[in-house]
Order: structure tokens, then C-alpha cells, then sequence
């Protein structure tokens, strides 16, 4: 466990102010220097419920959640103490010091809000247990603070007062970012209720050695989420269109992406299902648009179809798949990465897509960029996997990361001067399917251009788009699509890797994941490595196609490598055995599918269980529902 | 200068030029009611003098599909009930285009129903033609959403226990503002109705009853027809949609009974287009965003400007 960090978890219920409260945070320990980074965790619901968001800042980069935290502001149930509210959620609904304790580590440090709170409403056993772990409990009435100064609603700004108290946090970077955010009186207020608590707090005894260290960032940093960056990466690629029905957690990106597009020359369409918005997406793309849509597992099954349409006319789209519990509907807010074989597999006839599973927020962006140069170089749909914790998360990056120029360019698509130059059939029509071009892709043109008349079909069709069932003709044309994934592989392989290595590429043991939990893994394996283990990380993003050479260089290095991944099923150790069948022996599982995502120490933990104990086999290892999960 | 030269250039236009040179094998039955479809939209285009190279196709999945393979033009064979979200988003990417969808009954009112309804609410600018033979053709004979009751197929051998549809009244009151049914036993009417729904400024739907002699065995199905613009005793205002709901309410009843009324129904012309409303409220730029990827001057806005609200 890293000692020098802080990481601080606020709770209540949604409806409370969780979310906005511990952005602000978040921004404010950034802004003072601190490497952060959040993990959100609520329930299906509007009002109440148990909610809470953790906020790990450190000296050094952060790419994970932490395990367990360190500081609780537990905000207490707001329905329960209104008489409406609580006669229709019961008291009980919303226990926030309750259900965080398993969780808080020794010495940790507890505010609660004794306005919501009475004795009686705490755990029959607490005292014992904060006695037993040594944690510094701060009753305070931050609903009496809130409401003297303003309205009862500024408890959480109470709360954060309090925080910076105990902390020893200068209030400067909490108010400057309350005055950016709010009305004058309503700042006013805040800032009233801010300082009086921490007044309050700062008054009291103090034994706690939680300290937040010390950092201070030479470069401009900006604090993004997994949705931010996909939507930041499809604009900068000149993505101007995107059609879309809600569904958690796609919905970030939908919704960012339909706040930003009116102000980039864009349009943004709701529509009446998931099948409709796909098919907008192709029908933009086909009149000469950089488009895309998306779903989570569900609203992604109804897109199947189109997903199929794209593929057979060859008509490019980026879709983002932003994966969470299943089956069917699942747990909503909960995240899970057993959507792999869903986006690999689904529709009818041989898969003939791009899939990315980016690792972090950077990935995030660069790999939506990549899919739609893919896209639109090889009319071939590419999707973007993530979930529910990428979509969410909050970290900080380096903001010149984001200094890139935009590349609107649409790919393998004619001029009408070129289309002057380009082949014709007798007839006159368009060659838009030709056999013969060695990567596959025959450029296209686009509706209202003259000279490019042709006809796309979702039936097999001739070079020129007639619909045709000849055997020569469909062989030449499955067998050029086919090639497109050649090239695909190697344009990714001349490239930058979407692989990322992480330790020392002689290492005897691998720990190889997918997508979201790469972070987390790599945390893992540098506590391994402390600890002793020579082991390394490979965090894989490219899907399909699959990337072979480096996958075959990886394993081979490696004696025993366990591969981490949120589901039952293996789904990614089933993509490398199926792809790399030799190396099946070599690998073990770790699975989690709990709704919540690994933490560093459970990686640990099951790695010396499962590679390095001596009991090494063909292992699956399952996580049971640990404390504070 | 427009990216797209084919687009609104005045011309005399030869219906021929909507035939394709090299014209694929039809592959529908003699006597099809479809042919009817082809040889009004081909009237239509040339009357309008529209250019083969503006016109986008889209069609869904069926005998009715296959209107886009004789028919030249850009087009799109799409999947069956998709072709209007198709079509709809090719129109808001570039609304100089001229739109066109067709389906049949069973793929434009059964599968694709929630397309339909939610593409007529929002008056997209566009026609949407389908191709009505109250039965399902290419997969051999299978009940369809305008079928009769008690109508009896493989798959409803004991006969249809459901009403049929009622297409022209669910289209206007979800929204269209064009609403006409004409029949392929009256070429006349059906070109000068075609011409008049591609020039509508909204979504204008056109249910085409089309004979199928092969799986609705009467191939006079839709004879003698009455042309209620023609017939004194159907006086109504098309522009009303009270009385328009009445007149339909009335087709649709005759036509179970086996008397086909066709004609115009409704048109509304102070309503805008869907386009034309995001135009107007700021969510879509006025020029056509295709046009954006050709024009080497354009500024393309990047995410780094938005960084602000991060830091």
C-alpha cells in the first residue's frame, strides 16, 4: 500500500451533490499540484441510493483507483430527515457511514454530518471499531453550518471546509473554483459556509498523521474522463455527426458530443432507437460525413444489424461501444468488460470490423482518432470498447497532450476531378467495388458528385453495386474485403504499438489485461516488483485485427503471465487462445464481476496465489465480493 | 462553388436517362404492380428535371428493395425497415441532395413502423414511397400489415385476426405534410402525385398500392379504381386536417372493402422542413456539412480550444 497519498472518498446518495462536489475537489487538488484520479461508483437510480466517489491524489502519476481509502465525508441521508421524502424512501434507505467503514484503512479519518446523523443512527459496534483501527471521527453539524450561511443543500461545501481542515489545504483553490462556478450571492454563501467550517474543524485537536503530499506540476494539466477524451478525439478527427438513444454509460459521450457538435459545424441527433441511430450514422457517412454512434451492451445488440450494412457496403463508421454489467440489461452503472465477444462477433456472416479497447484517458483519444483514420482509409467500421470505468473516470493530463491539429480528411474518397480519371464500367456506372486494389480498398465517391454514380447494397453486388450471387464475383469481393485487415494490421504494426509494455521486457512472469484495468494492472506489477517479483504488464487495446506478433513476442518472454479481465468467461484469454492457441498453457485467469473494478492489491493477491505460490495450472481464479465493494 | 456539381444544375431531362445502361435483369413477376412504381418515378425525376447524380435512393429490403437497382441514380439497398433513418441522415448531411425512400408494406409499416412514425413526426424533407400489396411477395406469401382480416397464408392458415393498418392516417397524425395514395393501375395519377411529393417541402409519404398477380392471386386487384380528386362526390379541403383524417378514415375503410379510392389527402405548406427547424434554432449549420470536406479553406475548430472548462 502506497503511505503517502490521499485518498478521500465522499458518500451519501445520488441526488445529494456526490458527483459535482467531488469534481471540484478533484480540480482543486489538481490545480494545487497533486496527480489525481477518481473512481464513481452509483446506483440505477435518481434519489438515493448508495453513492460515493473516491478521490486518490499522489506525488506521482495516478493511474488507478487506490485500495480502500483513507478519509471519509460521509454526507448523511438528505431524504431521510425531510418527512416527504422519507415517507416515501424509508430512513433506511441511505446508510453512508454504514456501508463505507469495511473499506477505510487504519488511521484513517471519518467527518459525518451529526445534523443527519444522531448516536443512535450509528453502527451499534462503531465506537469498538474505530478504536479497534485507530480512525479520527469528526462529528460536525455541516447542516446547521449550511443553513445559518445559506441554504441546507451547502452541507457538501461545509463538508469539503471541513476536509481542508483536517488537511491542512489552503481554501485558496477551493474558492477560486466555487467564484467560477456560481452566481455572486449564491458564491457568497459558500464561501461563508466554507470558511465557518473550517474554522470550526481547524479549532479542534488534530492527531491524525494523514498528510497530503506535495507535488507541483511544471507543465498546464487538465482533468478529463475516458468519455471526454472520445468525444475531444472525434471532433479533432472532423467527426461532424453522431445519432444516438440514451443508455448509461454511452451516454456521456453522446451527450458531450451533442453539447459541442452545433458549435463545430456539426449535427447531433437524438432518434427513436439504437437501430435507427447506427443507421444514420451510415446514412451520413454515405452522403459524405465523418459520423459515428454508439451504445452499452444492450442499445449495441439492436445495432447489429446495421453493423453488418456498414461492413457489406463498405461504408465507414466509428461506433463506440461503452460496455457494463450484463447479462441483458445488467446492472446499469455497474462496470464489467463481458461485452468483447459481443462487439468481435455480432451480426451475420465473417466479422469484417475494427475494434480498439483503449487503456486510459490518453488511449481514449488517440484510439478514436485512429478509428476513424481506419474507418475512413478502408471503409470499415471501427468501434471503440470501453466501460463503465473508463467512461467515468476522472484523471489528469498533461493539456499539450491535446495540442494536436485536426485531420478532417475523409479518406479513400474521390474528387469529382478524380472521378474523371477513376474506372467506369461500359455503362458509364462508378466502379465503387473493384476487384483489383492491392489493399483492398476501392476509394469511393460521394451522392451529388458527377461521375460517381453507383448503387450500395447489403447484398453481395458487383464491382459497380448490382446485387449478384455469381461465385466468382463473390469470392473476388469476400476475398478483398478480407484483405483490408492485412493492411489494417500492418498500418497498426508500423506504427506507434496500442500495446503498452510495462517493466522490464525480460521479465519471467506477465500480467497481460485489456482495456480499462490497464492502470490498475500496471500499479499491480510495480508492487510485485517491490515486492520482489520479476514480473511485467501488458495492457492490449487492438482487438481486431488481432495484434499477433506482438502478443506471440510477449508470451513467449514470459514463463507463466495471468491475464486480469472483468467477466466469467475469459473473453480476452479466449481472443489469444484463439488467435495464439500454443501459448494456452501458460496462462491463468483472474476474474472480478462484481460490479466493481480490481484494485491494485487484488492483482497482487492473485498473482502470488495463482503464478508464483507453486500451484500454477490452468487456473481461473474468481474474485468474491471483497470488503468495500 | 458547390462540392457537388450534379446538384440543382437546370436541364431537359429524358425519363431514359433514369434507366440504366446496361439494365439489369428484373426480377419481378409479369404483371407486377412494382414496374408501376419504376415507370412513375422515372416520369417524375424527368419531369422535375432532376439529374440522376443528385437523386439518392434509398430502399429497404424486398421486391420493393430492388427498386434501387433499376432506377438510376445514387443509390442505397438497404436493410429491411431501415431505409428512412438512412435517408434521413444523408439529407441532413447534405440537403441539396434530393431524397428518396421506398419500401413495401411490410417493410416500411411492419418493421421499419417505428422509422416511419417518428421520420413522418419530424418532417424531414423527403418522399417516402411504399410500395402497398397488402402482402409479403419475395418471402412467397406471408401475411403483411395491410393483409385483410381473415386474409390466409402459410403463416396465418386459420386467417389474419387483425385489422390491417391504416397507413395514411397513422402518417398524418404522426406528422407528415404530404400525405397521397395513388395506385401502379394509374400511371397518370402516380407520376403527377410523385412529382408533386419530390417537390413537397417536408416529408411527404406516398402509399403506392401495387398489384402482386403471383401471391394476391387477383392481378386486378386495384381495379376500378376512383380518383377522389376526380370524383365530386369526395369534395374536401387537403389543406384541412380534419377533413383529412375524414377522407382517409374513409379510403382506408373502402379499401377493405375492396373499393380503392386513391388520390391526395393532405399538405401542409406552412410547416419547415426538419432541416430547415435545426437550421433556424441553431443545431445544424446552413450550409450542407458534406460540402466541409471538400472546401480546403475550411476551419476545422479543434478540442483543445474546450480545454478551459478542464483545468
Amino acid at each position: 500500500m502506497t503511505a503517502n497519498e490521499l485518498v478521500w472518498r465522499i458518500a451519501g446518495g445520488s441526488g445529494d451533490g456526490i458527483d459535482s462536489t467531488s469534481q471540484n475537489f478533484t480540480k482543486a487538488l489538481m490545480r494545487a499540484g497533486l496527480h489525481v484520479f477518481t473512481h464513481r461508483h452509483y446506483p440505477s437510480r435518481i434519489r438515493g441510493g448508495h453513492t460515493y466517489v473516491e478521490v486518490r491524489a499522489r506525488d506521482e502519476p495516478t493511474k488507478s483507483r487506490g485500495d480502500g481509502y483513507n478519509f471519509l465525508l460521509s454526507l448523511g441521508d438528505s431524504f431521510a430527515r425531510n418527512p416527504k421524502e422519507e415517507a416515501y424512501y424509508g430512513k433506511e434507505e441511505v446508510k453512508p457511514l454504514t456501508e463505507n467503514l469495511d473499506d477505510l484503512r487504519e488511521g484513517g479519518i471519518i467527518v459525518y454530518d451529526s445534523g443527519l446523523l444522531d448516536d443512535e443512527d450509528l453502527p451499534d459496534d462503531f465506537d469498538e471499531r474505530a478504536e479497534a483501527n485507530d480512525w479520527h471521527v469528526y462529528p460536525l453539524d455541516l447542516r446547521a453550518i449550511a443553513k445559518e450561511h445559506g441554504r441546507e443543500v451547502m452541507r457538501n461545501t461545509a463538508g469539503v471546509g471541513a476536509t481542508a481542515a483536517l488537511l491542512d489545504l489552503d481554501l485558496s483553490y477551493f474558492d477560486e473554483l466555487m467564484q467560477e462556478g456560481m452566481p455572486e450571492e449564491v458564491y457568497e454563501a459558500n464561501y461563508e459556509v466554507l470558511t465557518d467550517a473550517y474554522e470550526q474543524v481547524a479549532a479542534m485537536d488534530h492527531d491524525h498523521d494523514i498528510v497530503v503530499p506535495e507535488n507541483d506540476h511544471e507543465s498546464d494539466q487538465v482533468l478529463l474522463s475516458g468519455s471526454n477524451a472520445i468525444a475531444y478525439g472525434a471532433l479533432d478527427e472532423g467527426c461532424r455527426f453522431i445519432a444516438g438513444y440514451p443508455m448509461t454509460p454511452w451516454t456521456e459521450v453522446f451527450t458531450l458530443m451533442s453539447q459541442h457538435l452545433p458549435d463545430f459545424g456539426g449535427v447531433a441527433e437524438q432518434v427513436e432507437d439504437e437501430i435507427a441511430a447506427a443507421t444514420l450514422a451510415i446514412g451520413a457517412s454515405h452522403a459524405g460525413v465523418k459520423a459515428m454512434s454508439g451504445s452499452s451492451g444492450g442499445g449495441f445488440a439492436l445495432m447489429s444489424e446495421p453493423l453488418g450494412l456498414a461492413e457489406m457496403t463498405e461504408t465507414p463508421i466509428v461506433l463506440v461501444e461503452a460496455a457494463r454489467a450484463g447479462l441483458s440489461t445488467g446492472m446499469p452503472t455497474k462496470p464489467e468488460q463481458g461485452d468483447l465477444e459481443h462487439v468481435l462477433y455480432t451480426s451475420q456472416g465473417d466479422s469484417n470490423r475494427v475494434v480498439f479497447a483503449p487503456g486510459n484517458v490518453q488511449e481514449a483519444y488517440t484510439q478514436t482518432r485512429k478509428a476513424f483514420q481506419i474507418a475512413y482509409g478502408y471503409h470499415i467500421p471501427a468501434i471503440v470498447l470501453y466501460d463503465q470505468k473508463l467512461s467515468g473516470e476522472l484523471r489528469n493530463v498533461d493539456a499539450a497532450f491535446f495540442d494536436e491539429e485536426p485531420t478532417p480528411d475523409l479518406g479513400a474518397t474521390l474528387t469529382e476531378e478524380e472521378l474523371e480519371e477513376a474506372a467506369h464500367h461500359a455503362s458509364g456506372k462508378f466502379q465503387r467495388f473493384r476487384h483489383d486494389p492491392e489493399n483492398g480498398v476501392s476509394p469511393r465517391s460521394i451522392p451529388g458528385q458527377r461521375g460517381g454514380r453507383f448503387l450500395a447494397s447489403g447484398n453481395e453486388h458487383t464491382p459497380e453495386g448490382h446485387i449478384s450471387e455469381d461465385p466468382e464475383n463473390r469470392v473476388a469481393q469476400m476475398d478483398r474485403r478480407l484483405r483490408k485487415m492485412e493492411h489494417i494490421r500492418e498500418e497498426l504494426d508500423s506504427e506507434t504499438s496500442h500495446q503498452t509494455l510495462h517493466g522490464p521486457e525480460d521479465a519471467t512472469y506477465g500480467v497481460m489485461t485489456y482495456g480499462s484495468q490497464q492502470g490498475t494492472v500496471e500499479e499491480a506489477v510495480d508492487r510485485l516488483r517491490d515486492a520482489g517479483h520479476d514480473v511485467k504488464a501488458l495492457g492490449v487495446s487492438d482487438m481486431m485485427p488481432f495484434p499477433e506478433a506482438e502478443l506471440t513476442e510477449f508470451l513467449e518472454s514470459v514463463d507463466r503471465c495471468l491475464v486480469v479481465e472483468m467477466n466469467t468467461s475469459e473473453q480476452f484469454r479466449g481472443l489469444v487462445q484463439k488467435e495464439l492457441g500454443r501459448f494456452g498453457p501458460k496462462m491463468a485467469s483472474l476474474l472480478k464481476y462484481n460490479g466493481n473494478p480490481f484494485e491494485p492489491a487484488e492483482i497482487v493477491e492473485g498473482f502470488e496465489a495463482t503464478i508464483t505460490d507453486g500451484s500454477f495450472e490452468r487456473t481461473t481464479a474468481r474474485f468474491q465480493p471483497a470488503a468495500g465493494d | 462553388m458547390s462540392a457537388f456539381n450534379a446538384i440543382g444544375q437546370e436541364r431537359e431531362v429524358d425519363q431514359n436517362e433514369f434507366t440504366p445502361e446496361i439494365e439489369p435483369q428484373a426480377t419481378w413477376c409479369p404483371g407486377c404492380g412494382d414496374f408501376g412504381v419504376l415507370k412513375a418515378l422515372k416520369g417524375a425525376a424527368a419531369e422535375l428535371g432532376l439529374d440522376p447524380e443528385e437523386i439518392l435512393l434509398v430502399t429497404g429490403i424486398g421486391c420493393s428493395g430492388k427498386l434501387s437497382s433499376y432506377f438510376e441514380s445514387y443509390g442505397f439497398h438497404s436493410i429491411h425497415g431501415r431505409s428512412l433513418p438512412l435517408a434521413r441522415a444523408a439529407k441532413l448531411a447534405n440537403p441539396e441532395l434530393t431524397v428518396i425512400a421506398a419500401g413495401g408494406d411490410g417493410d416500411g409499416y411492419g418493421i421499419g413502423g417505428n422509422h416511419f412514425m417518428h421520420s413522418a413526426r419530424e418532417n424531414h424533407d423527403m418522399t417516402y414511397i411504399v410500395f402497398n400489396n397488402e402482402i409479403f411477395g419475395l418471402t412467397k406469401g406471408q401475411t403483411s400489415p395491410t393483409s385483410p382480416k381473415g386474409h390466409k397464408s402459410k403463416t396465418q392458415p386459420q386467417g389474419s385476426a387483425k385489422d390491417p393498418l391504416r397507413p395514411l392516417s397513422m402518417s398524418l397524425s404522426a406528422g407528415a405534410s404530404y400525405v397521397a395514395r395513388t395506385a401502379a393501375v394509374n400511371p397518370n395519377q402516380a407520376k403527377e402525385i410523385l412529382v408533386e411529393a419530390i417537390q413537397h417541402d417536408g416529408f411527404s409519404h406516398v402509399d403506392f398500392l401495387t398489384q402482386c398477380p403471383t401471391w394476391n392471386k387477383d392481378a386486378r386487384q386495384y381495379v376500378p379504381y376512383i380518383d377522389i380528386q376526380q370524383n365530386e362526390e369526395y369534395d374536401f379541403d387537403i389543406t384541412d386536417r380534419r377533413e383529412a383524417a375524414d377522407a382517409m378514415y374513409e379510403t382506408e375503410s373502402a379499401l377493405w372493402d375492396g373499393k380503392v379510392l386513391t388520390g391526395r389527402y393532405f399538405k401542409q405548406e406552412d410547416r419547415r422542413s426538419y432541416h430547415e427547424e435545426k437550421i433556424a434554432t441553431g443545431a445544424m449549420p446552413e450550409d450542407p456539412i458534406a460540402e466541409q470536406y471538400f472546401d480546403d479553406d475550411h476551419e476545422w475548430k479543434r478540442s483543445y480550444d474546450l480545454l478551459d472548462a478542464h483545468r
